[in-house]
Formats: C-alpha cells, structure tokens, sequence
C-alpha cells in the first residue's frame, strides 16, 4: 500500500506509533500530486516546501512525544481560507497574488495540531458555483471520469481527496459547496452547524450563509478534522459559545432508538436521477436493517429554497464583494487615471462572468423599490423554511434526502444556462437557510460507474448524530472503500 | 422582459462593473430568467412572517472595548497595487 491511499486516522496510527514519519508520508503525497494533477487540476498552489518543513518539525515533535491525532497529517485547504505567506486566490483574477498577512482562525488551530498544510485547492471563484467551472485560474475534472465535473464550489477538494492526493481537506459550503462535491466525487463531506466553527479569515461570499467544514476519505477522519477546527471565536462574533464533543466518540454507538425521517417532498422531486433515487432507497433500507426507524415528514417550503438563496446569498455577495476595488490589494487596472474609472474597469476585469453576475442580481435585490419585493420576501420565506425543519424534528432525530439530483454531469453542460446550474443545489441549499448541519457520505454509483452520495441534516448542533448514522452507514457498506482509478 | 437593459446599466453602475454591450443583453436575459424563477416565491403566503437574517440566534456580541495588538502597517501595506509613505496610493480624485 503507498502511503498516500492512508485515512487520517491510519495514518496517525502508525506516526504515532513511530512506523512511518511524516516526512515520508508527507512525501508521498507530493509525489502523488505530482503523477496526477496534470489529469485532475485539483490544486491553485502546491506548496511542497513548506509543506516538508512542517513535516520535519511535526516529526520532532513526535519524537518528543507532542502528538495530536493530525500532527504530521498533510491536508489541503480550499483557496479561499486565508493563509498566512502562501498565496490565496479564491480562484478570481481580482485576487490572484494576495498573499495573506494572517491565518484564518481554522488554520491556526491545524497548525497548532502540527498538520501539515500541501497546498490550496481550486474552486468556483469566491465559491460561486456548483461545478468547479467558475474558476478563473484553471479547470479541475472527477477523477472518476475526468470527462466530468467535480461538482463545486470545493470541487479541488473533494476531487483531492478521492485521488489521493491530501489525507483530507478543509472546504467551505454556502448552498451545498461541500456536500455536493463530496457526493459527486465519493468522499465524507460535512457542513457544520451555522456558527460551529469560526469564518475568521475565511474570504466572505454569503454571511449569513457561509460555513467551513471537513472533506474526507471516511468518517471517522470527518469527526478527527471537526474535533480540530470547531469552537468560539472571538474574531468571528458569529461563531457560538457552545461546548465541544469529541465528534469521533459518536462513531462508537449503534443506530437503535435513532429515528430518520424522509422528506416526502424531496422523494418526488422533478428531475430526480433514477440512479440516484435508487442508491437513497437502498441506503434507507441498510439504516432501517442497522435498527434505526424510518419514517415520513413534511418540508412544504423547500421548494421555494433555492428561489429564496438565490436572492439572500447574491445580496450579501454584492456587498461582501464591494471591497475589491484595487486599493487595498489584489488586480488593479492601471491604465486607468480616473478613480471611479479605476473601480469600474479594476471590477470589470478582475471578476468572471458568475460574479458579476450575482453581483448584479443582489445588487438589483437590494436596489431602491425591489428591496421589499425580492429581498425582504425571501428572508420570510427563510423563516418558513427553518419552521418547516423545526416541525419535521419534532418527529426524528436525522433527515435523510439525496444531496444531488444526478451524479456528476458533463464539463460544459451546463454552463449555458445559469439558472439549470443553480437547480444542482436543490437538496442541499435549505440546510444553509436555515443554519443546520448537513453531511454527505457516499451510498452507491451509477450505472457509468459515478459516486452517488445522500444527505444527512440534523439540528443545530447536532452533528454528532450525523457522524453517528453516517458511521453505522459506513461499517455496513463498502462504498467509501471504492476509489478512482486514476 | 423582466429587467430592462437601462436597469442593468443602471445596478451595474451602482455596483460599480463596468459591462459592454454584449454582457448588458446576455446579463439582461439571463437575469430575467432567475428573475422569473425568484417570483416563484410570491405564490407563499408572507402575511405577517418575520424576517429571517440569521439562522442562529445571537445576542449582541458585546466586548470591552479595549486596546489591543493589530497588524502592522507595513504589513496591511504588504498586499497593496500602489503604496507610498506608509499609504494607498489611489488615483487623484480633486482637480487642482
């Protein structure tokens, strides 16, 4: 077995156990990087040597006895968390030689862990999408069919972590952007709870919205890397003050007592892949043999979810991305003397075609005599849709649903037409609405060979429940064990 | 059509992008599609909802408003397109 195949939690195992060094392990990777991003495109930046001396130092710390379950483990991270001396693009031309002065706070506590950061993967500019196509800098293919899309907006992520070529990586989800490509690459992804782990330094999209959270090969590494990076931050005056359970304790109980209820909206959905619904069906069947009791509810309102994001999240974008404007960092057009003129054109070329996009949506949204109309009316309909979550868990413990209506689609398929695009978020986007945490864990393939992945959702500050059903899940099936062949 | 494209040119400006004529119609078309679909949303009874903006309920995050370490100038400069003197350089923006 080459190194680079291990689980995070394997790999610790044996580092701590002094079998391999971190060294090694971190160079395998490299090496593994190496031989295949030029067919996956996964990563923006590869950082192999920094990412060799914190493998040395995580090794002398070993040797000290200093050992946390990801001292000397390489991870990647998604280009859109500040890091500090190692360039952070968010995959937009506007920001393509940032070079961050800071940490993000997650960052700081990996570092402090003793991981080893490899490199910044690729993803939709300023995670605007759900096919990794919106990048500016370059394209990143499934590993399981490089023909298609890794799904998005963490598609490097979860597309590095299905090839090997991170132990793990940390993504961000506003409306589905790490359960979706964890489902459409075959890995564990997981949204946590809004305000479960600290935005600080994690490049604003959508405020209200925005969470980081773990990309992994399994899941118990889900629960390791949710250990490390949750908790209160006093930098992000969002983040809750609520305590934190070692996530990887949930990984230990059986599913009897644990009450799953199907959205009977979500079942029926249009344009629901029969591949799809057949993997979800057989993935309840194997909850209900592991003891857990299936049952229906009702979310009346998530039909209107992906309408209600896609006025609320282009209106924060329009006002979190005021900042770009060629002062204080990143592109500036300098051909231009007059300072408006130096905006306008500054913003014109350093954003892509999705961000302007949405950045002209929110604004109209939020323009004089629409605010009422679209903005406002959307976040009642938000209000709807966190009621119909609180009624629904009245009756179970786990909501269960697809996270993708068909497994990964064709690059350039859907590029045409933006509103099909938005569509892809269908299942995902309500659990940002409404703050709750989602996972994703693989539960089958398609007929083409293609991971499909379902949803679990969970009250707020539930995860451990979820890493309880997905764990029971994961021991009964052998989904998570198929990788790419690559 | 649901937006004009004297109002794209309108947002576009308040945003401050500057598009050409081509991006202004295909911005026009594409954002009255998404346009029609967000209407969607009128078909919910909205009577008397309050307004969701937060998922998560949170108190005013209250801190002592004291003194403490940030990051240095030269620092916050470190990333800037144009700088001098320990400032942005921005183009002139009063006329003499």
């Amino acid at each position: 077995m080459n190194l680079y195949e291990l689980t995070i939690n394997e790999a610790s195992g044996f580092l701590r156990k002094g079998e391999i060094s971190s060294k090694e392990l971190t160079g395998s990777v490299l090496d593994r990087i190496d031989s295949v991003e030029g067919k996956v495109g996964a990563y923006i930046t590869v950082a192999a040597e920094s990412a060799m001396k914190q493998a040395g130092y995580a090794d002398s710390e070993i040797s000290k006895g200093n050992i946390t379950p990801l001292t000397g483990v390489p991870l990647s991270i998604k280009d859109l968390i500040c890091t500090k001396g190692l360039r952070t693009t968010c995959a937009s031309r506007i920001l393509d030689n940032f070079v961050p002065p800071y940490d993000a706070s997650v960052i700081k506590k990996l570092k402090k862990a003793g991981a080893v950061i490899v490199g910044k993967t690729n993803m939709d500019e300023f995670a605007m999408g759900s096919s990794t196509e919106n990048s500016g800098i370059k394209v990143t293919h499934n590993p399981w069919d490089l023909s298609c899309i890794p799904g998005g907006s963490s598609g490097g992520s979860a597309a590095a972590v299905a090839a090997n070529m991170c132990l793990g990586s940390l993504g961000s989800d506003t409306g589905g952007s790490i359960r979706q490509p964890a489902s459409h690459c075959g890995v564990v992804g997981m949204k946590p709870t809004y305000g479960r782990v600290s935005r600080f330094g994690l490049v604003a999209f959508a405020s209200s919205l925005d969470q980081i959270g773990p990309v992994t090969k399994d899941v118990i590494d889900c629960g390791i890397l949710m250990n490390a990076v949750s908790g209160y931050d006093p930098g992000d005056s969002t983040s809750v003050p609520e305590d934190v359970p070692d996530y990887t304790s949930f990984c230990k109980e059986g599913l009897s007592g644990v009450t799953v209820g199907i959205p009977v909206e979500y079942h029926k959905a249009e344009g629901l892949d029969k591949n799809v619904f057949a993997a979800v069906k057989n993935g309840i069947s194997v909850l209900e043999d592991l003891g857990a009791v299936c049952v229906e509810v009702s979310l009346p309102h998530t039909k209107y979810a992906v309408a209600a994001y896609y006025v609320i999240a282009p209106s924060e974008a329009s006002s979190n991305l005021a900042r770009y404007d060629g002062v204080k960092y990143g592109f500036r057009d300098r051909e231009k003397s007059r300072l408006m003129d130096m905006y306008q054109s500054t913003r014109s070329k350093g954003f892509g075609p999705e961000v302007q996009r949405r950045i002209i949506l929110g604004t109209y949204s939020l323009s004089a005599g629409y605010y009422d109309a679209y903005y406002k009316k959307a976040t009642q309909v938000r209000t709807l849709i966190m009621e119909d979550f609180k009624n629904a868990f009245k009756a179970c413990d786990v909501i269960l649903s697809p996270v993708a209506p068909t497994p990964a689609f064709k690059t350039g398929e859907k590029t045409q037409d933006p509103l099909t695009m938005y569509l892809s978020d269908i299942f995902t986007i309500s659990a940002n609405l409404a703050g709750m945490p989602g996972m994703s864990i693989p539960c089958g393939f398609s007929a083409a060979g293609l991971p499909i992945g379902m949803q679990l959702m969970g009250k707020h500050f539930n995860e451990g429940i979820l890493l309880k059903t997905a764990y029971n899940f994961e021991q009964a099936t052998d989904f998570h064990k198929k990788k790419p062949k690559i | 059509m649901k937006i004009t494209k004297d109002e794209v040119i309108h947002v576009a400006n308040l945003a401050r992008l500057d598009l050409d004529e081509d991006s202004i119609d295909l911005l026009a078309g594409q954002i009255g599609k998404i346009l029609e679909y967000v209407d969607t949303l009128n078909r919910v009874d909205t009577e008397g909802v309050p307004s969701t903006s937060y998922a998560i309920f949170l108190n005013n995050a209250f801190r002592e408003d004291s003194v403490k370490e940030s990051l240095d100038r030269d620092k916050a400069l470190a990333n800037a397109p144009e700088k001098e003197d320990g400032n942005f350089v921005v183009p002139k923006v009063i006329n003499s």
